[in-house]
């Protein structure tokens, strides 16, 4: 098992690399003048004459290709030439939030998308299947903005004065807040934890649960559930269908019948001898939605007046701050690449045939 | 009449009637109701994209302020369905810059249609026909580097690294759809490689080997025409991604630019009118779902038809 993890992760060494090129090289790539794409249109020559120089723009490309791996791994993604402000805190600041709105939209497409699919290969054919079937096929080619509208005119005004109302924007109604656990917990900037106290009390249904904030937990989970379910849909339809056709091919296999034969409930039959086999294409799947979810996150955070990672992509690329945009996809192509990493890890747990390959 | 003649004829008779894949395929795909409900739906979005300035009632880019009595985003006015006649009849309203929007619309769907088309034949182009075929055709070093590139890029989220390309490309629809076409390049360049790789070591290729056919014969006139059909089922399903993506980008700002009736741009245009105006949202967004569903169903139905175990 160690030396499978060992390998899989020195597999991944060459991927992070190849990433942080393509980054390095696209910004390289942007036509004109690459000091006034960083500082904005009405930097002076001045100014330009040092940024180039402080950032070693006047050196050959692989020195400063060295250079960037340099400041990446001092955790260093630059600074936003409209805010002034330093990728990395702004990471601290809005990851939290993504983080947030992506496990939701997982959560709900994961467990969704297995029950509709056990139910549609459970009753393969009728038209109970016919119809999930046709749901599924819409849910992926449903344009994530779109349904983040229409769910918002529905649940919003439509529902307005019923108790299905859902709250349109924000994360929690004005009034409602959560303690700062750096301020609570008495920890200066400059602490060794206090950029990791500050993430986790950005978190704020986490933070709510750890100060036992009840109205604020509530709060928040209200208002993510039309994000939650906007982003998780496609994944959620792809889930559906993966999880019926896996679960069919199993369910005609000799073993269930066997199991069947001897007289075991058919709960467990399904639950524990079917989907136990027929899970793992369906990890793969989930696993690998969490590209399209933390891709969707910039249109849902848009629509919902979330203000996460999508969000100040969303605001970046408005104010052409493009250094920031950048940064922020080698940001979330690099929690994917880790994401993926820990999917593959867990397969190796449940099938022993992948470790021993 | 010849003897020989006559035996050939009589071992016509004898033998099954030979049928191609394509008329075996196109049996196959007729029997799918949801192949036949996505091909119909194509066909009509086919019709309107090719008859719009017939279907369209105004011209799609014309400011009606000051030629009709219409305020700025009215609703729908349609006099079979009770719309006093003396009102300008607008099937889907007005938009906020006092445009028809049923006309918009229709145009919308000609620009649907390239987005789709281009992209994905530009990604089959580059990535299917060049990278996948030379990758496994040649094999060893090329073929190593080439897959280990694809990887990179199959590393990032599919969009983000989209939005990635147009920053630096610059904002606008070319851009946007180059940008999708990249990203789109490593799915095609599998499918093709992997193709590639069981075929050629089929006999009929030894065979030309053998008898000293040039490679690049081997690979473009024998190979390649028999690698086609799953780049075709990706192609169907990748033209579903490429206009919902290709949406997205126009709804950020980076995709086309106003006032062109690109769908994705119209909904990000009006989106700020969800509860004043909310049909200059519905709209748009349900074009694209239908056309997405379209291509969809299309897809799902041709890789069923095309897999012999699914055959009946």
């Amino acid at each position: 098992m160690i030396r499978y993890i060992i390998s899989r992760l020195l597999m991944a060494v060459p991927v992070v690399l190849g990433i942080l090129f393509v980054t390095f090289a696209l910004a390289r790539l942007i036509p004109g003048d690459p000091c006034r794409a960083i500082l904005g249109e009405k930097a002076t020559d001045v100014v330009c004459a040092e940024f180039i120089r402080e950032k070693g723009l006047d050196r050959p490309i692989p020195v400063q290709f060295a250079l960037y791996l340099g400041e990446i791994a001092r955790g260093d993604f630059g600074t936003s030439f409209r805010t002034k402000q330093a990728v990395t805190e702004m990471i601290v600041e809005r990851l939290p939030q993504t983080i947030e709105l992506t496990i939701a939209a997982m959560i709900f497409a994961s467990l969704f998308g297995v029950l509709l699919g056990m139910i549609a290969a459970y009753w393969a054919n009728s038209k109970v299947d016919v119809a999930v079937m046709i749901g599924a096929n819409i849910g992926v080619s449903m344009p994530v903005f779109w349904l983040g509208l229409m769910l918002a005119y529905v649940f919003a005004l439509l529902l307005k004065d019923t108790p299905f109302w859902l709250p349109p924007s924000g994360r929690l109604t004005s009034g409602v807040t959560v303690e700062n656990l750096t301020v609570l917990w008495g920890l200066a900037p400059g602490h060794t934890l206090y950029g990791l106290v500050a993430f986790i009390s950005n978190l704020v249904i986490l933070n709510a649960l750890i100060t036992g904030n009840w109205v604020a937990l509530g709060d928040a989970i209200k208002h993510l559930i039309l994000p939650a379910v906007a982003l998780g849909t496609i994944p959620m339809s792809i889930i559906a269908r993966m999880t019926r056709s896996s679960l069919l091919e199993v369910l005609g296999l000799d073993y269930i019948r066997t199991a069947r034969a001897k007289g075991l409930r058919e709960f467990l039959v399904i639950f524990r001898h079917a989907m136990a086999n027929a899970m793992l294409p369906v990890v793969t799947v989930i696993g690998l939605s969490l590209g399209s979810l933390l891709s969707g996150a910039v249109l849902t955070e848009t629509i919902f007046g979330l203000s996460g990672v999508g969000r100040i992509m969303y605001d970046s690329i408005t104010a052409r701050d493009y250094g920031v945009v950048q940064a922020f996809v080698v940001v979330i192509a690099l929690i994917y690449l880790l994401a993926n990493l820990a999917v593959d890890l867990s397969y190796a747990l449940l099938d022993p045939r992948i470790r021993l390959s | 009449m010849a003897p020989s003649g006559l035996l050939i004829r009589k071992m016509d008779e004898m033998l099954p009637r030979g049928s191609s894949l394509w008329a075996d395929t196109l049996r196959n795909l007729v029997h799918r109701r949801s192949a036949i409900a996505g091909a119909t739906m194509l066909f009509f979005l086919i019709m309107t994209a090719t008859l719009a300035p017939l279907i369209a009632t105004h011209d799609p880019e014309m400011v009606l302020l000051g030629v009709e009595n219409v305020k700025r985003r009215a609703a729908p006015c349609i006099h079979l369905l009770g719309c006093p006649p003396d009102q300008p009849q607008h099937l889907m309203g007005v938009d906020g810059n006092v445009r028809d929007f049923f006309s918009r619309m229709v145009y919308g769907s000609r620009l649907s249609l390239q987005i789709g088309f281009s992209t994905v034949s530009f990604a089959i182009v580059v990535g299917g026909l060049l990278i996948g075929a030379v990758s496994g055709y040649v094999g060893g070093w090329v073929d190593n580097l080439l897959m280990r590139l694809m990887d990179v890029i199959l590393a990032f989220p599919y969009l983000l690294l989209a939005i990635a390309i147009v920053t630096v490309l610059g904002p606008g629809l070319i851009n946007a759809l180059l940008a999708i076409g990249i990203v789109s390049i490593p799915i095609y360049a599998r499918v093709m490689r992997s193709s590639v790789l069981s075929i050629k070591e089929m006999d009929f290729v030894l065979a030309d080997r053998a008898i000293g056919v040039p490679p690049a014969r081997i690979l473009f006139r024998r190979i390649m025409p028999n690698a086609l059909t799953p780049l075709i089922v990706q192609g169907t399903l990748g033209i579903a991604t490429a206009i919902l993506d290709a949406a997205a980008l126009s709804f950020l700002g980076l995709g086309a630019q106003p006032p062109t009736p690109e769908w994705g741009l119209m909904l990000s245009e009006e989106r700020n009118q969800l509860f004043s105006a909310p049909h200059l949202v519905f709209f748009p967004g349900f074009a694209i779902m239908l056309t997405v569903l379209s291509f969809n169903l299309l897809g799902d139905g041709l890789r069923d038809a095309l897999d012999p175990r699914l055959r009946h």
